[in-house]
């Protein structure tokens, strides 16, 4: 196995207080990397500082052995770094469709052309009709973002990631806030994610971490506390005593 | 030479007065009023009507206007500008907008649109040695005034009850309501307040800003330039930036009349690209 | 080619590529009104000669708003400013003619490149900020360039207005008339190229992605938009319409005022697009319709304090909220409704009444 996405001792200070660590995390091709902590471990700011939401304080982002850490958001899209987020982030007045087509376009350097109609694009539709069918949003792909049931926005969340082709491709609690009933069709897609897409798992809900991680980075207090397979996490007791220290 | 800086600063002091008003409306509520001219117009006719027609004294007139124009703000904060906090920028800034232009309409309608004067009292005219400089001692009153009103104002914000919930409201409203502090009344009051200075800046500043039915259109600018480069942080971040402009704007106007106002503009616009945050603001520079 | 009809696409649901390209289709199919707007816009030439000057004025107002409407309604950029680009393109119109060539196409083009340059300039002013610092900025640059003009009076005439030139036959084959005549056909044909081209612009994959950007820019980013690269284009193609727009004003009344740069200009245009609506590109020219008749009504009434009650018509309509007055069908009776939506939703090539 090859390394597809490492930091280097990433450090994010704000004003005095330090969010991120002095973190080396590294991730293999095709992992199901698990990143779990307790509330305000920095997980949140760890995966923005991925995605280049944020700018490091010091430290580098590799991807793929290229250093990422100075490019824009979309940049680090189109070189395969996608993520979904905790709080859906859609396009409410798009149709499930529009925003799926929308995705491929920018993939495929489409998005900046401006003569021919949507439709022209027919490798570009032909793809995102099989896209929104595999998501099981065949049948709303016509109706507005705001008015679906709040299951099928999290599989268009999870569509719009993948959309983008990700080598390396962040969930940030893809179940969260999904009513009991829909829960499982989320998490079905979760699992049949094609393995060559390396996935980086942020997951409060222990059981989801250990029956879908193959490895799970902890993180404590911004810093990398311990780093294992799922057998050796679970049986940390540092582990345990800080998560009965919380709340599980 | 340190005539024009004095008065720069009091006519940067005039504007301090007017825009603290919009600062704490743009800081606590995020309400970008562009009509906030328009009161500080309404207390300079306030005045002018006064003095002209029923022979009240300038000095009376002046807490006269402050009270009417806060009485105004309120009426209008109560009726119309709350329903709009929440509402997207694009329709507060229609809003302010069309407030804009019914005032000058109706101001024109009413007063026409002539430059109005006011007969200042005969202690108030000509000029004062000061340590040698010449200073027009209305100028000096304006400072005066305006002086003491920073402190009072500094002062309330700091010491009182209400100061800190105020603080409180513009840190983070949501903390404040957690708080038990009733944030739509702290801000009715403040609104009230702020309308009332800007009245009264009005008030005093017809004789130095010269008073017409565009008034508003013509400051609004320089009021959103206060706040804007100032930050909405603090009290200092704004009278810093007022005072500056002031002088800036003296200055420019003699030194440079060709292309005085050009380069306040462009200066304005560097700024902004800069430092959006406001030029005194903790965040800085993104 | 024509869309594909109800039936078609009830047999053809199986296949989902079917269905979703058809769905695409119909996003930018022509409707009905558009249709009915242009020929309407058309028969107005023969049928109220006598109003050519006001519909000319009609034709300049929307294309500026249509402009407007480009990066406000699809790119989210709220500006107070955007009198500066028509501001150039009717001064570069008029010195243009004045001094070197009086075919007014050839100045339209130019008057159209020099905002365009402009409006690329200033694009990178309006990238970063909030909705506060952009309103500032756009409004600042305005003030800046009415300053300018001002004050170089021997190159603008300043306050007195530029004047003293006369604009020669448009391509050399179409003299303009007393009447307004010339006018308007050529002030409508340039409305026309111009919707057209923005048509294919809003419904090609560069207009979804800036609808993306106004909706949710952290997402857009993270579906690879480039969003600072968009906006500078779309900025920059507003910046040249306004331009056009600019021109179009000088060329038709043979005369600069410095009030082309005032900051009414920029007010105006944004009640003119808030009356039509956001975001739909005929928003503008509905708006523009609806304003201008307004205004010349209201003038005529009351002329000095017809902006009292434009003031009031913007009052009025945030309080009652914009998204209310773009659905003011739906106060109506629902079988006058009935009659609206087919007409809305009718596209040539579908039997009336065909759908369901």
């Amino acid at each position: 196995m090859s390394t597809v996405l490492e930091t280097r001792n990433l450090v994010k200070r704000f004003g005095g207080f330090v969010a991120t660590d002095n973190v080396s995390l590294t991730v293999q091709r095709g992992a199901r990397h698990a990143l779990i902590g307790p509330n305000g471990a920095g997980k949140t700011t760890l995966i923005n500082l991925l995605t280049g939401s944020l700018k490091p304080t010091s430290g580098r982002v590799v991807l793929e052995g290229e250093d990422i850490t100075g490019l824009p958001v979309h940049r680090r899209v189109s070189r395969g770094l996608a993520r979904t987020f905790q709080v859906n982030q859609l396009f409410p007045d798009f149709t499930p469709l529009e925003s799926v087509v929308l995705a491929i376009n920018e993939r495929e350097r489409l998005g900046a052309s401006a003569w021919a109609p949507l439709a022209a694009h027919a490798e570009a539709v032909d793809e995102a009709a099989g896209l929104l069918e595999r998501f099981g949003l065949t049948d709303v792909m016509g109706e507005r973002t705001s008015h679906l049931p709040y299951g099928k926005q999290r599989l268009l969340e999870i569509a719009l990631a993948f959309a983008a082709k990700p080598r390396v491709l962040l969930l940030d609690e893809p179940a969260a806030g999904v009513p009991e009933e829909e829960r499982h069709e989320v998490l079905a897609i979760v699992r049949a994610l094609p393995a060559e897409v390396t996935v980086i798992l942020i997951e409060h809900d222990m059981d989801l971490v250990f029956s879908f991680a193959d490895r799970i980075s902890v993180l404590v207090a911004g810093a990398l506390f311990t780093e294992g397979t799922v057998a050796e996490i679970a049986a940390d007791p540092r582990v345990k005593a800080i998560y009965l220290g919380e709340d599980a | 030479m340190l005539t024009i800086l004095f008065d720069g600063v009091a006519y940067g002091m005039l504007l301090f007065i007017i825009a603290v008003g919009l600062a704490i409306t743009l800081g606590l509520m995020n309400f970008i009023n562009l009509a906030h001219g328009a009161f500080a117009m309404a207390g300079g006719y306030i005045t002018v009507v006064l003095m002209n027609r029923y022979g009240v004294s300038f000095y009376l007139c002046l807490p006269i206007a402050f009270l009417v124009v806060a009485a105004l703000g309120a009426l209008l904060e109560g009726t119309l500008y709350r329903r709009l906090y929440s509402a997207p920028h694009l329709d507060q800034v229609l809003f302010s907008v069309g407030l804009v232009f019914m005032s000058v309409a109706a101001v024109h309608y009413l007063m026409g649109g002539q430059q109005q004067l006011i007969h200042l009292p005969p202690e108030l005219n000509g000029r004062t040695e000061i340590f040698g400089i010449g200073v027009g001692r209305y100028r000096l009153f304006i400072t005066a005034v305006c002086a003491v009103l920073v402190v009072a104002l500094q002062l309330v914000l700091a010491k009182t009850r209400f100061g800190s919930q105020l603080r409180a409201a513009v840190d983070d409203g949501r903390v404040a309501r957690g708080l038990g502090i009733n944030v739509s009344a702290v801000f009715a009051l403040t609104f009230a307040f702020g309308s009332g200075l800007a009245g009264l800046g009005g008030a005093m500043g017809a004789e130095i800003l010269g008073l017409d039915p565009n008034f508003p259109l013509k400051f609004m600018v320089y009021f959103l330039i206060v706040v804007t480069v100032g930050g909405t942080s603090s009290m200092t971040g704004p009278f810093l930036a007022a005072l500056l402009l002031g002088i800036a704007d003296v200055a420019g106007k003699y030194y440079f009349p060709q292309i005085g106002a050009f380069v306040i503009y462009g200066v304005m616009v560097i700024m902004l690209v800069l430092r959006p945050h406001g030029l005194f603001s903790r965040e800085g520079a993104r | 080619m024509t869309a594909v009809s109800e039936s078609q696409e009830a047999v053809s649901a199986a296949a989902p590529e079917h269905l979703a390209a058809a769905q695409l289709r119909r996003r930018s199919a022509w409707r009905a009104y558009e249709l009915v707007l242009w020929l309407v816009a058309v028969a107005l030439i023969f049928l109220l000669p006598s109003k050519a000057l006001l519909l000319t004025e009609i034709a300049i107002v929307a294309l500026f708003a249509v402009s407007l409407d480009l990066i406000l309604g699809y790119a989210g950029i709220v500006s107070l400013g955007h009198g500066a680009f028509f501001g150039l393109g009717a001064y570069v119109a008029g010195l243009f003619a004045r001094h070197y060539f009086t075919e007014p196409v050839t100045g339209l083009l130019v008057a159209g490149l020099a905002s365009g340059i402009f409006g690329f300039a200033a694009s990178f002013l309006v990238l970063r900020g909030s909705d506060l610092t952009r309103l500032m900025t756009t409004l600042g640059i305005a003030l800046m360039l009415a300053e300018l003009a001002n004050q170089m009076a021997w190159l603008t005439g300043g306050a007195d207005g530029l004047g003293g030139f006369t604009i020669g036959p448009i391509l050399g084959l179409f003299e303009f008339d007393l009447w307004g005549r010339t006018g308007y056909i050529y002030s409508l044909a340039v409305l026309f190229l111009a919707m057209l081209i923005a048509r294919r612009l809003v419904h090609a994959p560069f207009g979804l992605s800036l609808k993306a950007i106004k909706a949710n820019r952290v997402r857009a980013a993270m579906v690879g938009v480039p969003a600072n690269s968009r906006i500078v284009v779309i900025y920059t193609i507003a910046a040249v319409y306004a331009g056009f727009a600019g021109a179009l004003l000088t060329q038709t009344t043979s005369f600069v005022s410095p009030d082309v740069l005032a900051f009414h200009r920029s007010a105006d245009v944004l009640l003119v697009l808030v009356i039509g609506g956001v975001g739909y590109l005929y928003g503008g020219i509905i708006g523009a319709i609806v304003f201008t008749l307004l205004r010349d009504w209201l003038s005529v009434i009351t002329p000095q304090y017809w902006m009292f009650w434009i003031g009031l018509v913007l009052v009025v309509i945030v309080l009652i909220g914009r998204e209310n007055l773009a659905r003011w069908h739906t106060f109506l009776p629902a079988p006058v409704q009935r009659v609206f939506k087919r007409a809305a939703s009718w596209r040539p090539g579908v039997k009336l009444g065909g759908g369901g």
